[in-house]
């Protein structure tokens, strides 16, 4: 009884997604090291990953895979990694590096419970600011987190998009349930992605920051003349500088890049009806719950705003506070301990801010949010 | 005879003088690195040198090739990416004992995967850059800004250490062997790993606190049983190539697209249902849950499944949360199941707080072990010796789920028939839903 209309669904879990994300944005380069939950986007990798002529490799640990994917971004490939709390723990110091060098690349982070070895197969949102904050010199993070399976698709092009535009990592913050859940997904919610694009310079130097935020289009080994890339303050044609100029103006273009430019990445699902006392901001797997509590809300008679974050960092402040003009009451479900809410109190100045959070490996129930909403 | 006059580079370095201390050896070391590529006449653009960190670190910004300078121990990861990457390009790491240290699992990996990469190691038995600390190579009794009675620590043996483990070349000398631009160029002409363990000497801390000279250095790698020489030399495949090569046949290949699953059934659903069932690992619960999923897709359902169970997949519980629903559901927790399998006893450890949510209008499903349990649920034992034939431990997922379907009918049977049809282990889980259908009716 198949009709014209009849939807067409799959079966997929948030992984896939993301595997195919990749691919179709042109991702030719992958390395990772095992871990749960972030293991089924390796193993897919491996499988998939020759097909369309690229390499994925199996680190002897993360801080392997991550610098061969450094590594392999300038020898030319569009690299992806992916790991979780232990192992973004080990991405570390590298994350710095693709900072530092310029480094397009997009790393996954499928968050576990932690800390330490923490809970294997239990989610938890604990990495949302150690991904802003996790390599040393707090210079600007890009971080997306998707909320359902075809935005663990829609994002992952989005991080590569983004990645390539600045010329930076970009992490794109899942957890368990998103990567693990089978979910269907309506087949046609898959935005028509290009593969992204990437000029490569074959001349010339290697970094510019005249004006502070411009991005200079990258170089590539083989790809023309010699050149070179350092993690090392330097100078735009990659030497080693301490002249407190050169310095400044390196460390200064490397917040400019992406600061000056909010606007391009600010990504904010705003679900408004009219003025409302209340909003319930969420993000990743905690945004299903609330936005079924948003409805919920809404069907018993209370007016109330649902704001689901994509772009965790920079943190989208002009949406933000666009969505809590007029609200009086702010509420934030996470499953950590209110890493997020400290932004938003930030922003939401002297409005009441309002936690719901976990931390036992449960998710949190639509009935919580509603409870804390009233 | 036509005469082609190729002007080969004379030199790769830049016009800078090194920066090392007098009577540093790594300068050496560079002057014959240099003369390895003049002799092999590469393109300076097709050669990247890969930088490890230390006063050895700094080597790369005295020459006119590509470069890349990463961090302390991890020069090794980035030349594999970069080999991995492009193939066709010279990829030479230059690193510090003190690199062979924090790195050695790098090294090791590109030794047993036989990247092809070059790999000079300049081992002069200390931290250069950070104040003369022993490093893994300093030599027993050896003193140093950290060991200033003498090093405790036995050396580390990088040629062996790589040798053993697949490196195509490996060679250990000084920077005073009078051939050691051809053993280097030796080394980057093998398509497979090569290193070259090259001594040298720490004029500003190593040689001071040891009075270390050029002849001691000579005498002890013999006496302590380090060998110079060409230690190994092996034809084996390139990594890269070999990479390239195991995967031809898939090149190509179209990647998994989205694969829309027919819908061929009316489901008789207007609310989320929640079914819950909670069994042993290893017993294809999840599966179960999945065709049960994907029944209620043909039948024009929604549905997500919340799959728990330990590390260990095989052993413990095994407990799926599914929705089915006549709408998009966002992924969120079943606190009160509509209908839940109790199916063994790591199951049943699980139960508790959702058999104590259920209201009296839902329904449990369980074996007769489990007969008494407590909820306000409608409890229905069913017992699997009932069945015709012997169910296995693994159908007992589908075949109670299947009793749920067909007691509480979300969606028709047929539909749960066609998603059990349709994919792997067809028969087996045809016959589950098949029992399921009929220990329901019974
Ligand atoms: C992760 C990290 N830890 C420590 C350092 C500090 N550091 C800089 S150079 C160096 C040791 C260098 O010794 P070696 O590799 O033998 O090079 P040499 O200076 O002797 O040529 C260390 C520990 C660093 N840069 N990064
Ligand atoms: S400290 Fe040692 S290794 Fe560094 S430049 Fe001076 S002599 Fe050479
Ligand atoms: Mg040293």
């Amino acid at each position: 009884m198949t009709t014209t209309a009849a939807p067409r669904r799959e079966y997929i879990d948030g992984a896939t997604a993301i595997v195919r994300g990749a691919i179709d944005a042109g991702c030719t380069f992958f390395a990772g090291y095992p871990i749960t939950p972030a293991s089924g986007i390796l193993m897919a990798m491996m499988r998939e990953l020759p097909k369309v002529g690229g390499v994925a490799m199996q680190g002897e640990d993360e801080i392997a895979s991550i610098g061969m994917c450094i590594g392999a971004v300038m020898g030319g490939a569009k690299a992806l990694t992916a790991t979780s709390g232990p192992g973004i723990s080990l991405y570390s110091e590298n994350i710095g590096l693709a900072v530092m060098g310029e480094v397009p690349l997009v790393i996954v982070d499928v968050q576990r419970l932690g800390p330490a070895t923490g809970g294997a197969t239990t989610v938890a949102q604990g990495d949302v600011q150690f991904v802003r904050w996790g390599t040393a010199g707090g210079y600007p993070m890009i971080v997306l987190a998707p909320s359902n399976t075809p935005e663990s698709y829609e994002l992952t092009v989005k991080a590569f998009e983004l990645s390539e535009r600045f010329r930076c990592p970009v992490i794109l913050l899942t957890d368990k349930e998103l990567a693990m859940t089978l979910s269907a997904v309506d087949v046609d919610a898959y935005p028509d992605v290009e593969p992204v694009a990437r000029t490569i310079k074959d001349a010339g130097l290697p970094y510019s920051w005249v004006p502070a935020d411009a991005v200079e289009p990258m170089r590539a080994y083989g790809a023309g003349d010699a050149f070179r890339f350092t993690g090392s303050t330097h100078d735009e044609g990659g030497y080693i500088t301490k002249l407190p100029a050169k310095v400044g103006a390196l460390n200064e273009h490397l917040v400019a890049k992406i600061e000056d430019h909010r606007d391009e990445i600010e990504m904010v699902d705003v679900d408004a009806d009219g003025p409302a006392d209340t909003v319930v901001v969420s993000y990743g797997v905690t945004a299903g719950a609330a936005r079924a509590a948003v409805r919920e809300l809404r069907a018993k008679g209370t007016a109330v705003t649902g704001v689901v974050v994509k772009s965790l960092w920079p943190i989208p402040e002009t949406s933000l506070s666009a969505a809590f003009d007029g609200a009086a009451r702010i509420v934030v479900p996470e499953l950590n301990v209110g890493l997020y809410r400290r932004e938003i109190e930030r922003i939401a100045a002297d409005r009441d801010v309002v936690g719901v959070n976990r931390i036992d490996g449960k998710l949190i129930t639509v009935a919580e949010i509603v409870e804390a909403a009233r | 005879m036509s005469t082609i006059t190729i002007t080969p580079v004379a030199t790769f370095r830049t016009d800078d003088p090194y920066p090392f201390c007098p009577g540093c050896g790594h300068g050496p070391v560079l002057d014959r690195v240099n003369e390895a590529m003049v002799k092999l006449d590469l393109d300076p653009a097709k050669v990247v040198i890969v930088s490890d960190i230390g006063c050895s670190g700094l080597s790369d910004q005295y020459f006119v090739t590509s470069a890349f300078h990463g961090l302390h121990g991890r020069s090794v990861t980035y030349a594999t990416g970069i080999k991995l990457a492009n193939p066709d390009l010279e990829v030479v790491v230059i690193m510090g004992d003190g690199g062979t240290g924090i790195g050695g699992t790098h090294l090791l990996s590109a030794a047993r995967r036989n990247i092809g990469v070059t790999v000079i190691v300049m081992n002069n038995l200390n931290f250069g850059m950070t104040g003369g600390q022993h490093s893994t190579t300093t030599p027993e009794g050896g003193v140093t800004s950290t060991t200033p009675l003498g090093n405790l620590e036995h050396p580390l043996d990088i040629c062996a250490t790589v040798g053993v483990n697949g490196a195509a070349y490996v060679y250990r000398g000084s920077s005073f062997d009078h051939d050691l631009a051809d053993r280097i160029a030796e080394g980057m002409r093998r398509p497979g790993f090569a290193l070259l363990d090259i001594w040298d000497l720490c004029t500003a801390y190593y040689v001071r606190s040891n009075k270390f000279t050029r002849a001691g250095m000579e005498d002890s790698m013999r006496s302590w049983g380090l060998e110079p020489g060409l230690l190994y030399d092996r034809q084996t495949a390139e990594y890269a190539t070999a990479y390239r090569r195991i995967h031809a046949d898939i090149a190509g290949k179209p990647t998994p697209r989205p694969r829309p699953i027919d819908i061929t059934h009316e489901a008789a659903l207007d609310e989320p249902m929640a079914l819950v069932v909670a069994g042993s690992a290893g017993g294809k619960i999840r599966s179960a849950a999945k065709i049960v999923a994907l029944g209620g897709i043909r039948a024009g359902l929604w549905a997500a499944q919340r799959d728990d169970y330990p590390v260990t997949v095989k052993a413990g519980h095994s407990v799926t949360e599914l929705w089915l629903a006549p709408h998009e559901m966002p992924m969120a927790a079943v606190v009160a199941p509509d209908v839940m399998a109790v199916i063994s006893a790591d199951g049943y450890a699980k139960a508790g707080p959702y058999l104590a949510a259920m209201g009296p209008d839902a329904l449990v499903l369980t074996i007769p072990d489990f007969a008494d349990l407590d909820t306000k649920a409608q409890v229905r034992v069913i017992d699997p010796k009932a069945a015709p034939k012997r169910i296995p431990k693994t159908s007992l997922g589908l075949v109670y789920l299947s009793a749920a379907i067909a007691l509480t009918e979300p969606y028709p049977i047929d539909a749960l028939r066609e998603a059990a049809a349709a994919g792997s282990f067809a028969e087996i889980n045809l016959e589950a839903v098949d029992t399921g259908a009929l220990l329901a009716g019974a």
